[in-house]
């Protein structure tokens, strides 16, 4: 036993200094084309750089492109690549592998799987040059600095032969981000190693392990005994726990998930066609602003987030800055059951003889909520909702289902009101599409990728203004317009941005650059700050630490066996003893 | 167990003995195995046709919160064949599957047998050594509890089983995590930095494993205790006990030769029919032990759903179950001399 451990010790020794982060999902695939968790895309910015990534406030910045720039008509971008980059193996990185990635996404159906949205307008992708890559789109894309597309060594996947099956597990993988993938035990851990030939320069420590947990309680006891070193994903209660501890932050960063109550505004498929059985009183904007106005976003932000959250107004979370948009001072919709009861009265949905409003039609205003079954936020504001509409003469039976049902059920159109939660990404070109009315199904009730059925013609225009619009700033207020919009017309009502919630050791551990830089998250970036810039506190003696628990540990072990044994053949000796006489 | 070896050795030298009988003991085993064979057939077929009960599109919730355009999600559907009549598809599982053939996961994209065999190890090592934990202390207990019943003994060792059975195992498990400290780790099977020789990572594995055992088999012993204790009870006043006794036999003697055998075979059965479902392993023990195993896997499947890996997983742990029930229809002949006359 004896030399095991002492071989264990000496290996954490000289094995130099190591982040270990806990995670919680898993991962589906190493492969980077048909990676679609996030825990998965996270290991891919690590592995691949990307032509352009994002910097501490979210606005492009270079990756393998050291500069580009765009033609007047913007349908032509021409990148330059940086010169001096290399693959962890050696070989230069040149405009070949990126024309290579870009071609193999745009001919081959499962090389789109996980980043094709990216590529769907492009007309073609060439090199004139060693250090050049021109792209040509079919129209203007202003996601053409926001590509989050790993682009891959040519040398290494031009042999590949089915990319729907490639696991892309050969350690080293072949790669030209911060880190080089080393090691994989599927469901265990990940290891990666410091890229040494890294153009930004080596990260200031050796090796970086993700260590699976499949619960966070587990997580957050394994980074209070120090086994890990950086956890995200806690829950409220579990952050809370870590506040006490001298050797950990907390971190609670703005977050890019939001929750939002949609209002059924009529399902219908891109033609126009009614689908599914929504109420059709929510036709009536004037019911879905009543509905919102009976909301308190802050009673969900305190009581059902516990204070870990921001309550929210437009769609685009807080944390991307200049595209959040945010109600002028006395525009904004309060938290008023009165004026939404008079609204309603005003609007012809009198009060029935069992306060229930009764429409038009004479169809009484009682209304379906749709939630996921299991999710604490679903089950805890749906009894909210429930009893601030009865306020107002509007009655809920709510439906919590399984999250397969509730797809169905949604996207099926089956539904008055439904929580549902997104993630926003850095360019919101796509969280917005959700709502436009291309975006509904087709005319045999598939396809379409809608979140709240909305169909508008104002709507619409802003979104097709805002997709040729290069100028950030303009832009922006264009996003912006939209979302004033929406929060108009309300299919849905805004209900919290999420914080994200962290924690470090940092006794081991130091220096991490958030995103956004003031008030941002370590973890789960749109790029890789966060792991790259840590840095080791000097004289750490956590290492030590945990082998010396691991020699307590398997004396205890081998004590308890044989303590157990011994006792047992000492009970059944002494009891046959004893009864023999 | 020496206990279960003695009927053991009686039918041996019995069946010797017998040998003029072999034709019925053949139709006997083969009726066995036919009715497996059958059982398995229909879980192949009820394996397919119950999962796709299970509501939804499994590309809506793989890509539920990514930037996919409409046409990326059909060609997913595509790909997975998910697009295609049911009949089609229960056409192409079946022939894939007389290839040997589990399929392809939708969320790996890794065929699904590698995706079982890398999981059955992990489980077999945790739920197994559990089992048997839980078994030998459970039938020691539930001995010598009957033995002696209402002594002080009998009612703490019940009472305390009992306790721990009513336990959540998730409570139980995060308490043990909490209370042992520093002594153990958290989770996982190994640590990322153990050297891959064999002792070092065998006994790395040994010391990630303890809690969840521990947990394992605190939940699970009062099963096979009291199961064994009141059989043996049943036993207790049998008139043969009181002639064994009336031979002069020790009192142990009269317990391990005559009474136990014929408490046993109840706790066979038992045991039996839980070894069969040991491959399914424990999920909650895995989930808070966060141990790479196939009860994981299934309910990690459950969510997408992932419809050939909960068929593979499907067809594996009932087959196991199958499998199971016939060894103990087979060993029932050899433990119960009744059973072989009947």
């Amino acid at each position: 036993m004896a030399p095991g451990v002492a071989l264990q010790a000496a290996a954490q020794q000289a094995g130099g200094t190591t982040l270990r982060v806990a995670i919680t999902q898993q991962i589906d695939t190493l492969n980077p084309f048909i990676a679609i968790f996030q825990s998965s895309t996270e290991l891919g910015r690590l592995m691949y750089e990307f032509l352009t990534t994002f910097d501490t406030h979210n606005q492009p910045t270079p990756g393998l492109a050291e500069k580009w720039e765009t033609s007047a008509d913007k349908l032509t971008w021409t990148y330059t690549i940086r010169q001096g980059a290399k693959w962890s193996d050696g070989q230069p990185i040149t405009a070949k592998d990126v024309v290579f990635t870009y071609n193999l996404m745009m001919t081959n159906a499962d090389a789109a799987t996980a980043n094709g949205n990216f590529v769907a307008n492009f007309e073609s992708v060439t090199a004139p040059d060693e250090h050049t890559v021109v792209i040509k789109t079919k129209v203007p894309v202003t996601t053409m600095t926001a590509m989050e597309v790993p682009i891959v060594p040519e040398h290494v996947w031009a042999s590949v032969s089915d990319i729907a099956t490639y696991a892309n597990d050969t350690t080293p993988v072949v790669g030209s981000g911060p880190f080089v993938l080393t090691e994989y035990k599927a469901n265990e851990y990940i290891k990666l190693k410091a890229n040494k030939d890294y153009w930004r320069g080596p990260a200031k420590y050796d090796e970086l392990q993700f260590v699976y947990y499949k619960n966070a309680d587990a997580a957050v006891q394994a980074l209070q005994k120090g086994e890990v070193d950086l956890v995200n994903r806690l829950a409220p209660a579990q952050f809370d726990s870590l506040k006490n501890d001298p050797n950990i932050v907390p971190n609670q960063a703005k977050g890019r998930r939001f929750n939002e109550l949609l209002i059924n505004p009529g399902a219908a498929t891109k033609d126009g066609q009614p689908i599914g059985d929504g109420h059709p009183a929510l036709k009536d904007v004037r019911v879905r602003q009543a509905i919102a106005k009976a909301i308190d976003v802050t009673t969900i932000v305190n009581k059902v987030m516990g204070g870990y959250a921001e309550p929210a107004t437009g769609l685009i979370p807080t944390m991307w800055g200049d595209y959040h948009w945010q109600p002028a001072a006395g525009q904004e919709r309060k938290f008023d059951p009165a004026a939404a009861n008079a609204d309603l009265d005003a609007a012809g949905y009198p009060k029935g003889a069992d306060g229930t409003r009764v429409g038009p039609d004479g169809r009484a205003l009682t209304l379906r909520l749709l939630g996921h079954s299991g999710r604490a936020f679903d089950e805890q504001t749906a009894e909210y909702v429930k009893r601030w509409l009865s306020d107002i003469g509007i009655g809920v039976e709510v439906q919590l289902v399984s999250d397969n049902q509730f797809n169905e059920t949604s996207t099926a159109g089956n539904f008055d009101l439904q929580v549902s939660t997104w993630g926003s990404n850095p360019d919101p070109d796509y969280i917005l599409s959700l709502h436009t009315c291309a975006q509904r199904p087709n005319p045999d009730g598939k396809g379409g990728t809608t979140d709240s059925f909305f169909c508008d013609a104002e709507y619409d225009a802003l979104y097709a203004q805002q997709s040729a619009e290069f100028d950030r700033t303009k832009r922006a207020e264009l996003v912006r317009k939209m979302q004033q919009r929406l929060y108009e017309q309300a299919p849905l009502v805004m209900l919290d941005y999420d914080n994200a919630l962290e924690g470090y050791r940092k006794d081991r551990f130091d220096g991490f650059q958030k995103q956004p830089a003031q008030d941002g998250v370590i973890m789960a970036q749109s790029s890789y700050w966060g792991y790259y810039s840590a840095t080791p506190v000097a004289a750490t003696s956590a290492g030590a630490g945990s082998s010396t628990g691991l020699v307590i540990g398997v004396v205890v072990v081998v004590v308890v066996v044989l303590a157990g044994g011994g006792l047992l053949v000492a009970r059944r000796r002494g009891s046959t003893a004893d009864e023999r006489e | 167990m020496t206990d279960a070896l003695a009927p053991v050795e009686e039918a041996l030298a019995e069946s010797a003995a017998r040998r003029g009988r072999g034709g019925s003991t053949l139709r006997y085993v083969a009726g066995k195995l036919g009715g497996a064979l059958a059982s398995l057939f229909l879980v192949v077929v009820l394996g397919f046709l119950l999962f796709r009960v299970i509501p939804g599109d499994p590309v809506l919730s793989m890509t539920r919160g990514r930037p996919v355009t409409a046409d990326q999600q059909a060609e997913l559907r595509a790909r997975l064949g998910v697009d295609r009549p049911l009949l089609q598809q229960f056409l192409d599982y079946l022939g894939r599957l007389a290839r040997g053939d589990l399929g392809t996961s939708y969320v790996y994209s890794r065929p699904v047998g590698e995706l079982i065999a890398e999981r059955l190890g992990p489980t077999l090592l945790l739920v197994g050594t559990s089992t048997i934990i839980a078994v030998i202390l459970g039938l020691w207990l539930g001995i010598k509890g009957a033995w002696r019943r209402g002594s002080r003994f009998d009612r703490v060792s019940t009472g305390v089983s009992l306790t721990l059975w009513s336990m959540p195992t998730f409570w139980l498990g995060l308490l043990l995590m909490i209370a042992t400290g520093n002594l153990f780790p958290s989770g996982g099977i190994r640590y990322p930095d153990t050297p891959p020789d064999f002792l070092s990572q065998a006994l790395d594995t040994a010391h990630h494993m303890v809690l969840p055992c521990l947990t394992f088999v605190a939940v699970i012993y009062a099963q096979y205790l009291l199961v064994m204790r009141s059989s043996l009870l049943e036993e207790m006043n049998a008139d043969y006990l009181t002639t064994a006794r009336a031979k002069g036999l020790r009192d142990d003697l009269v317990r391990r030769r005559h009474a136990v055998p014929n408490a046993l075979l109840p706790t066979v059965t038992l045991v039996f029919l839980h070894l069969g479902l040991v491959v399914s392993g424990a999920i909650t023990v895995e989930t808070v032990f966060s141990w790479p195993g196939l009860g994981l896997l299934t309910y990690e499947a459950l969510q997408g759903p992932d419809l050939p890996l909960l068929q593979g997983i499907f067809i594996v742990l009932t087959g196991s179950v199958v499998a199971m029930n016939v060894i103990a229809d087979l060993l029932y002949r050899v433990l119960d001399p009744r059973v072989r006359a009947a």
